[in-house]
C-alpha cells in the first residue's frame, strides 16, 4: 500500500493505481475523456492533469502511478485552465453539432463541456472534415467527431482482436482509421460495434434505421412484424432511467404495440427453434462422429470474424441461421400463410442488441422466404428513440404480452441472450432427449454461467464424455480457436461475438465506463443475472417442451433438420481475407 | 605497411559527397595512376571536417595544406604541382572572409584555429570504413581498459564524475542516468543509440556517424558493460544512407576483429549492436517514441513512468543515449573525469558540437567548449554576417530552442544559462539570423515545423499548435488583431505545461522567445500591419519614389502582373497595388533605385 496526498488529503491506495483513481477513491471527480480503465490507459486527451509536486510540467493523473509522499493537486489555476484549454481545443475542431447529433445528451465530449462551464471557444481555424464512412450497414463513422482518444483502437485490437482500427496520419491531420483509409466495409470488420459502444462521442455508431420502420409503420399496405431479442427486455430500461438490470419485458411490447406495429413477437421463440434444429445437428454429429467441435452461429459477429481470421474452422460453424434470420424466414412462410397476409406486403423489424444483424440480414443468403427474411434491424438504442419520439411513457405503461404464436417461448429461449445461453440451452434439451433425464444444471451453473472469458465443463452422455466451450468477444474466441487448432479436444463449442454475449452487444445502451473495462464486464453481469432471474417464472424452461415449437414441426417443417427445415432455417457461409479484395465461396 | 610519403584525405560526409567526392577520388586514382604515384601517395576518404559550405574539402599532409571546393578537373593541377613540384594550387587555399590573404594549412583558419574538436577529433582525420585507422588513434583501448581493470560500477562512477550531460537536448545527466539503467532489474537489458537526429539543419550526429562510427559502437559497447547488457541498438534514420553504410561496415569490422560478439578481450563480456532504421518521424527522437518504432509499432510517445530505465525496449530495462554523448565516453574513460570536467563550465561540461548555419560566413559543424560565447562562434569562428549586415538573433536548440539577441553575444553557451534565456541547448542546432529577418516569421517556421512532425497523440499538441500557427500565419499576414499576443502566450503556457512529451512540452519556445525578445516586431505585424524585416510579403508595398523616376519603363516591363503603368518619360510611374504580387522583380532592375520597400 502507498500513501500520498491529493489537495492535503491523505489517502492509502495499493501500489500501481494511478493517481486518478487515488482521487477518485477520496471523492475528488478528477474529469477524464479518453480513460477507460483496463483497457485505454493512453493519456491523449489531457483532460486529467495534474499537478505533482517535483514535476516541471502537469501530468495526466490517469496514467501516473502513485508513489510514497507524492503530493497532488487537482484543482489549481494552473491546472483548471489547462483543462479548460484541452476541452476548447477539442470543441474547436468538432462540428459543434450537438442538436442533430447521435449522441445528444448522452456524449461525454459535451458533459465536460457542460461541467466545465465552456460558454466560448476562444480558438478558432481550420475543423478536418473528413467525410463520413456510410458504407457499413451496420456502423458508420463520422471521424469530425473523433477527439482520438483511442478507446475503438483498444477495445478492436485488446478485447476483440479484430485490428481494425489504428492512428494514422501525423499532427492537425492525425486520426483514427480502418488500414489506407478504407471504409469499414472493406476491411476486416466483424461489424460488432464495440467500438460504437465506447466511443465517448458519435464518431463510432450504427446507422440510424428508425426511419424506415416509421414508414413501415405509416404504411397501410404493409403488415409490419415485430421481434424483440432476448436481451432486450433486460437493458432497454437503462435508456429510461432505470437501474442496470431493470427487466421490462412487458412496457416493452406495451411500447412496440403502441408504435403501431401490427404483431409484437419474440425472438426467443425461434431461440427455442435454434436448440430443436442446432441440437439434432450436433447429435448427428455424435453419431457419426464430427466433425468436432461443434461451433454455434447465433452471433453474426463471431461467425463473421470466423469468415475473416478463421475461415479454415468455417466447416465447424453450425449451419442453423441466428434465432431472428430464422424467424424472418418463418414470419414470411409459415405465419403469412397462416394470417392470409401476403408475404410482399409484410415488412420483418428485428429489435436486436447487435450491429451486426444489421450487416446479417443483407447476406445473400437470407433470402430462403423468396424475400428479405428480416427487413430492418434496430438496436436497442434505436427503438428507444423511437419510443422517445412517439412520446411513450415507457416506465409507466401496462405490462402486455407477447403476440402468439411466435411469441411463446420458454426460458432457454432467453437465456440466448447471455454468454453460455446458448449452450446451457442446448444441453437442456439433448441431454434429456438422449437420456431420458433432466440436464442436471445445478452442478454446471458455475461452469457455464458468468463472465469468464473462457468457460468450459464435461457432460456425460450415453455416446461418452462430452467436453463443451464457451466464449465471448471474439478474442476470446481467438483463444478457443487457438487451442483447438492446437489439438485440444472439444464437442461443442458456443462463441458469442461481443463480450458478455447479447448483453454486451454492440447495439445496447451506452455504459458509464467511469468503473473501467471490468466494471463494464460487471454491468454486462447484471443484465445477464436479470436473463436468468426472469426465466425463472416462465412456464417453459426447456425448448423442446414448448408447445408453439411442438406445433410448429407438427404443422409445418415435419421434424429437425427436415428438408423444409434445411431451406428455410439452414444457411452457409462466406470465407473472407483478412485484407480486402479477395472474397471467395466455401 | 609501406611508406606513403603523401596522404591524401579527401571528405566523404553527405555534403562533400553531394558535392562530388565521389567523382574527385575517381579523378585522383587516375591521376595517380598517370603519374605512378599510386605507391608514394595514399588516398584516405574521411568523415566530415565541418567546413561543409567549401566542400569538397581534401587534405593534402604531411604539409596539412587543405584544398576547398575541389573538382575534378582540378585533381590534374593539383597532383602536377603540389605533389610532383611541390608548389601549393593557391585559388584553391580557403581565403578568409576579410577577404585578405589565402591560408594554406588547416590550423591556421580562422574557422578551425578557435575550436576544441574533442568529439569531432576524429572526423575527417581518418578513414571510418578502416577499423585498424581508429585503433591506431587509441579506438577500443577504452574498452579493453573497462573490460580487463574496471567494474560496471567504477565505469558508471566515472561518467558521474566527469560531469557528461546528455547531448540530444534535454542534458540530463548522463553517469545517473547510466545508473539508473545499471540498478533495474533484469536479466535481459538494452543498450540504444539514438540517431534520429531531427532538428531542421542540424547535423552533428550524422557527421559523427559517418565520420567516426567505432567511437559509438565503443561507447555504447562501453555503456552496455556498464549496465549490464549484452545487447546494444543503434537508431538511425533511413534519409541518413551514409551513415547507414558506415555504421554498417563497423559493426561488421568490429565483429570480425573481436571488438563485438563474445567474450570480448577474453573478459566474458558478450556485447553485440544491431542498426534499426527509423522512418523519418522528429518524434522518434523523444525516448519513448523511438521504443516504440524500434519495436515496429507506430513511434508514438507513452507517458512516463514507467521510464526506460525500469520499463524500455520489448518492457526490458534499457538505456537510450543520443550519438554525441556516447562518442564522447571513449576520451571520458582514456583521458579521465578530471580531465573532461576540465573542459567548459561548473554544471556543462566538456565541449558541444554546433551545426552554424544562417546567416554567418562560414557555414558548418563546429565544436567549441561549454561555456563558449555566441561572440566567439560568430565572430571568430564563424566569420561574421555577410554582406555587412548587423546580427539579430541566434536560434538556438531548433524547434524546440529559442532565439537570443545581440544583448546576449557574450552570454556563456550553457545548459542552465541557455534555459534561462528561454532556449534551449537542443541538439546544437544554431541559425543565426541578421536585420532581414522576420522574428514573426522565424517563430511561424519553427511552429510549422513541430505541428507538421507531432504525432498527433495529445490534445494540445495535435490541436494547440495548429491553433498557434494559425495565429501566427494571420499575423505574418496582416490579420493580426488585438488579443492575439496574449492569446498566443496563454496557449502556450497550457501547451508547455499539459503535453504529452517534449516535443509538445518545447514547441511552444520559438514563439514564446521571440516573443520574449521582439515584441514590438510581433506589435508592428499586428497594429502597424508592418514587417519591419520587409519579409512578410503580405505586409510589403513597393512604391516608386516620383523625385527619382524618370519614367524609362524598365520597370513596366520586368513586371509579370503588368501592375505598374505610366506614360514614357513621362514620371512618375505607378505600380497599382491590387494588381502587384510584390515579387520585387520592379526593384531589382530599376536603375535609379527609384522603386522603395516599405
Amino acid at each position: 500500500m502507498v500513501t500520498l496526498t491529493i489537495d492535503e488529503q491523505k489517502v492509502t491506495v495499493p501500489e500501481g493505481t494511478s493517481v486518478l483513481e487515488a482521487a477518485w477513491k477520496i471523492g475528488i471527480d478528477i474529469p477524464s475523456l479518453c480513460y477507460l480503465k483496463g483497457l485505454n490507459e493512453v493519456g491523449t486527451c489531457r483532460v486529467c492533469v495534474v499537478e505533482i509536486e517535483g514535476s516541471k510540467t502537469l501530468q495526466a493523473s490517469c496514467v501516473y502511478p502513485v508513489a510514497e509522499g507524492l503530493v497532488v493537486r487537482t484543482n489549481t489555476p494552473r491546472v483548471l485552465k489547462a483543462r479548460r484549454t484541452a476541452l476548447q481545443l477539442l470543441l474547436s475542431e468538432h462540428p459543434q453539432d450537438c442538436l442533430s447529433c447521435y449522441r445528444n445528451m448522452n456524449c461525454e465530449l459535451q458533459a465536460l463541456a457542460h461541467r466545465f462551464n465552456i460558454l466560448e471557444i476562444p480558438f478558432r481555424g481550420e475543423k478536418r472534415e473528413p467525410p463520413n464512412d456510410e458504407k457499413s450497414v451496420a456502423v458508420m463513422r463520422e471521424p469530425a467527431k473523433c477527439i482520438r482518444c483511442r478507446r475503438c483502437i483498444a477495445v478492436c485490437s485488446k478485447v476483440q482482436q479484430a485490428f481494425v482500427y489504428s492512428a494514422v496520419h501525423r499532427g492537425f491531420d492525425s486520426m483514427v482509421s480502418p488500414a489506407f483509409g478504407l471504409s469499414l466495409d472493406d476491411v476486416a470488420c466483424i461489424t460488432c460495434g464495440q467500438c460504437a459502444n465506447v466511443c465517448p462521442t458519435a464518431a463510432i455508431h450504427e446507422p440510424d434505421n428508425t426511419k424506415e420502420v416509421w414508414e413501415a409503420l405509416h404504411d397501410p399496405e404493409k403488415w409490419v412484424v415485430v421481434q424483440v431479442a432476448p436481451s432486450i427486455r433486460v437493458t432497454l430500461g437503462e435508456e429510461f432511467g432505470l437501474q442496470i438490470g431493470s427487466v421490462v419485458t412487458g412496457q416493452l411490447v406495451a411500447a412496440l404495440r403502441r408504435l403501431g406495429f401490427d404483431k409484437v413477437f419474440d425472438t426467443d421463440f425461434t431461440a427455442d427453434l435454434t436448440i430443436m434444429e442446432e441440437g439434432h445437428e450436433f447429435l448427428e454429429k455424435l453419431k457419426s462422429g464430427g466433425p468436432f467441435p461443434h461451433l454455434s452461429s447465433c452471433s453474426p459477429g463471431w461467425v463473421k470474424y470466423c469468415e475473416h481470421f478463421y475461415p479454415e474452422m468455417l466447416e465447424h460453424v453450425s449451419t442453423v441461421k441466428s434465432p431472428h434470420s430464422m424467424f424472418g424466414a418463418l414470419a414470411k412462410t409459415y405465419h403469412a400463410e397462416k394470417i392470409g397476409v401476403d408475404p410482399a406486403r409484410m415488412v420483418v423489424v428485428s429489435v436486436m442488441p447487435c450491429t451486426a444483424k444489421k450487416y446479417e440480414i443483407n447476406r445473400p443468403e437470407m433470402t430462403d422466404s423468396g424475400f428479405k427474411d428480416v427487413d430492418v434491424v434496430i438496436t436497442t438504442r434505436e427503438l428507444a428513440r423511437m419510443i422517445r419520439e412517439a412520446g411513450l411513457d415507457f416506465i409507466n405503461l401496462p405490462e402486455e404480452e407477447f403476440d402468439e404464436p411466435l411469441g411463446i417461448a420458454s426460458g432457454a429461449g432467453l437465456i440466448f441472450g447471455a454468454t453460455g445461453g446458448v449452450l446451457e440451452a442446448a444441453l437442456r434439451t439433448i441431454y434429456e432427449l438422449e437420456t431420458g433425464k433432466e440436464f442436471p444444471l445445478p452442478q454446471y451453473e458455475q461452469s457455464l454461467r458468468g463472465m469468464d472469458g473462457l468457460k468450459e465443463a464435461e457432460v456425460e452422455m450415453p455416446q461418452g464424455l462430452i467436453r463443451v466451450g464457451i466464449a465471448h468477444g471474439t478474442g476470446n474466441a481467438k483463444q478457443i480457436l487457438e487451442k483447438i487448432k492446437a489439438g485440444e479436444k472439444y464437442h461443442f463449442v458456443e462463441i458469442m461475438g461481443c463480450p458478455g454475449g447479447c448483453v454486451g452487444g454492440g447495439g445496447q445502451p451506452i455504459l458509464s465506463f467511469r468503473r473501467g473495462w471490468e466494471g463494464s464486464m460487471d454491468y454486462r453481469m447484471d443484465r445477464a443475472d436479470s436473463l436468468y432471474k426472469a426465466e425463472q417464472e416462465l412456464p417453459y424452461r426447456k425448448s423442446h417442451e414448448n408447445p408453439e415449437i411442438k406445433k410448429i414441426y407438427r404443422e409445418f417443417l415435419g421434424h429437425p433438420l427436415s428438408e423444409i427445415s434445411h431451406k428455410l432455417l439452414h444457411t452457409s457461409y462466406t470465407a473472407r481475407s483478412r485484407y480486402p479484395l479477395s472474397k471467395t465461396k466455401v | 605497411m609501406k611508406y606513403q610519403r603523401v596522404h591524401l584525405l579527401l571528405c566523404h560526409g553527405t555534403a562533400c559527397v553531394s558535392a562530388g567526392s565521389e567523382k574527385i577520388d575517381e579523378a585522383i586514382k587516375e591521376e595517380l595512376e598517370k603519374h605512378g604515384l599510386e605507391k608514394e601517395v595514399r588516398l584516405v576518404p574521411t568523415g566530415c571536417f565541418g567546413f561543409c559550405a567549401m566542400g569538397p574539402v581534401m587534405l593534402v599532409y604531411p604539409e596539412g595544406v587543405m584544398y576547398c571546393r575541389v573538382k575534378p578537373e582540378d585533381i590534374g593541377e593539383i597532383v602536377c604541382e603540389h605533389l610532383l613540384k611541390g608548389r601549393i594550387v593557391e585559388r584553391l587555399l580557403y581565403k578568409e572572409p576579410d577577404g585578405k590573404d589565402r591560408v594554406a594549412e588547416l590550423s591556421n583558419i580562422e574557422f578551425f584555429r578557435h575550436q576544441r574538436r574533442e568529439v569531432l577529433h576524429n572526423c575527417g582525420q581518418i578513414n571510418p570504413e578502416d577499423i585498424g585507422e581508429y585503433i591506431a588513434r587509441d579506438g577500443y583501448f577504452a574498452l579493453a581498459e573497462v573490460l580487463t581493470k574496471k567494474t560496471p560500477r567504477e565505469v558508471i562512477d566515472i561518467i558521474t564524475k566527469s560531469g557528461l550531460r546528455g547531448r540530444g537536448g534535454g542534458g540530463f545527466p548522463t553517469g545517473r542516468k547510466w545508473s539508473y539503467a545499471g540498478h533495474a532489474t533484469g536479466e535481459i537489458k538494452y543498450v540504444i543509440c539514438n540517431g534520429d537526429e531531427g532538428d531542421p539543419g542540424a547535423f552533428m550526429d550524422r557527421s559523427i556517424m559517418e565520420g567516426d562510427p567505432h567511437a559509438i559502437l565503443e561507447g555504447l559497447a562501453i555503456a552496455g558493460y556498464a549496465i549490464g547488457s549484452a545487447q546494444g541498438y543503434i537508431y538511425v534514420r533511413a534519409e541518413y544512407p551514409i551513415a547507414v553504410q558506415r555504421l554498417e561496415h563497423a559493426i561488421g569490422e568490429a565483429r570480425k576483429t573481436g571488438l563485438l560478439g563474445k567474450d570480448i578481450f577474453g573478459s566474458g563480456f558478450d556485447f553485440d549492436i544491431e542498426l534499426r532504421l527509423g522512418a523519418g518521424a522528429f518524434v522518434c527522437g523523444e525516448e519513448t517514441a523511438l521504443l516504440h518504432s524500434l519495436a515496429g509499432r507506430r513511434g508514438e510517445p507513452r507517458p512516463r513512468p514507467p521510464f526506460p530505465a525500469v520499463d524500455g525496449l520489448f518492457h526490458r530495462p534499457t538505456l537510450i543515449n543520443n550519438v554525441e554523448t556516447l562518442a564522447n565516453v571513449p576520451r571520458i574513460i582514456l583521458k579521465g573525469a578530471p580531465w573532461f570536467a576540465g573542459i567548459g563550465t561548473e554544471k556543462s561540461k566538456g565541449t558541444k558540437v554546433f551545426a552554424l548555419a544562417g546567416k554567418i560566413n562560414n557555414t558548418g559543424l563546429i565544436e567549441v567548449p561549454m561555456g563558449t560565447s555566441l561572440r566567439t562562434i560568430i565572430y571568430d569562428i564563424g566569420g561574421g554576417i555577410p554582406k555587412g549586415r548587423e546580427f539579430k538573433a541566434a536560434q538556438i536548440g531548433g524547434p524546440s530552442g529559442g532565439c537570443l539577441p545581440k544583448e546576449y553575444l557574450d552570454t556563456s553557451l550553457d545548459y542552465e544559462s541557455l534555459i534561462e534565456l528561454g532556449a534551449m541547448m537542443g541538439s546544437g542546432g544554431l541559425i543565426v539570423m541578421d536585420e532581414s529577418d522576420c522574428m514573426v516569421d522565424i517563430a511561424r517556421f519553427f511552429l510549422e515545423f513541430t505541428q507538421d512532425e507531432s504525432c498527433g497523440k495529445c490534445t494540445p499538441c495535435r490541436v494547440g499548435t495548429k491553433r498557434m500557427l494559425e495565429i501566427l500565419q494571420r499575423i505574418t499576414q496582416g490579420e493580426g488583431e488585438e488579443g492575439d499576443i496574449e492569446l498566443l502566450k496563454s496557449l502556450a503556457e497550457d501547451i508547455k505545461g499539459s503535453s504529452l512529451c517534449g516535443l509538445g512540452q518545447t514547441a511552444p519556445n520559438p514563439v514564446l522567445s521571440t516573443l520574449r525578445f521582439f515584441e514590438d516586431e510581433y506589435i508592428a505585424h499586428i497594429r502597424d500591419k508592418r514587417c519591419p524585416a520587409g519579409v512578410c510579403s503580405s505586409l510589403l508595398r513597393f512604391e516608386i519614389i516620383p523625385e527619382k523616376c524618370t519614367a524609362c519603363t524598365v520597370c513596366a516591363r520586368v513586371c509579370p502582373v503588368e501592375a505598374i503603368s505610366g506614360t514614357p518619360r513621362k514620371p512618375p510611374f505607378v505600380i497599382h497595388q491590387d494588381i502587384c504580387i510584390k515579387c520585387g522583380a520592379c526593384q531589382a532592375k530599376c536603375p535609379f533605385g527609384a522603386i522603395a520597400k516599405v
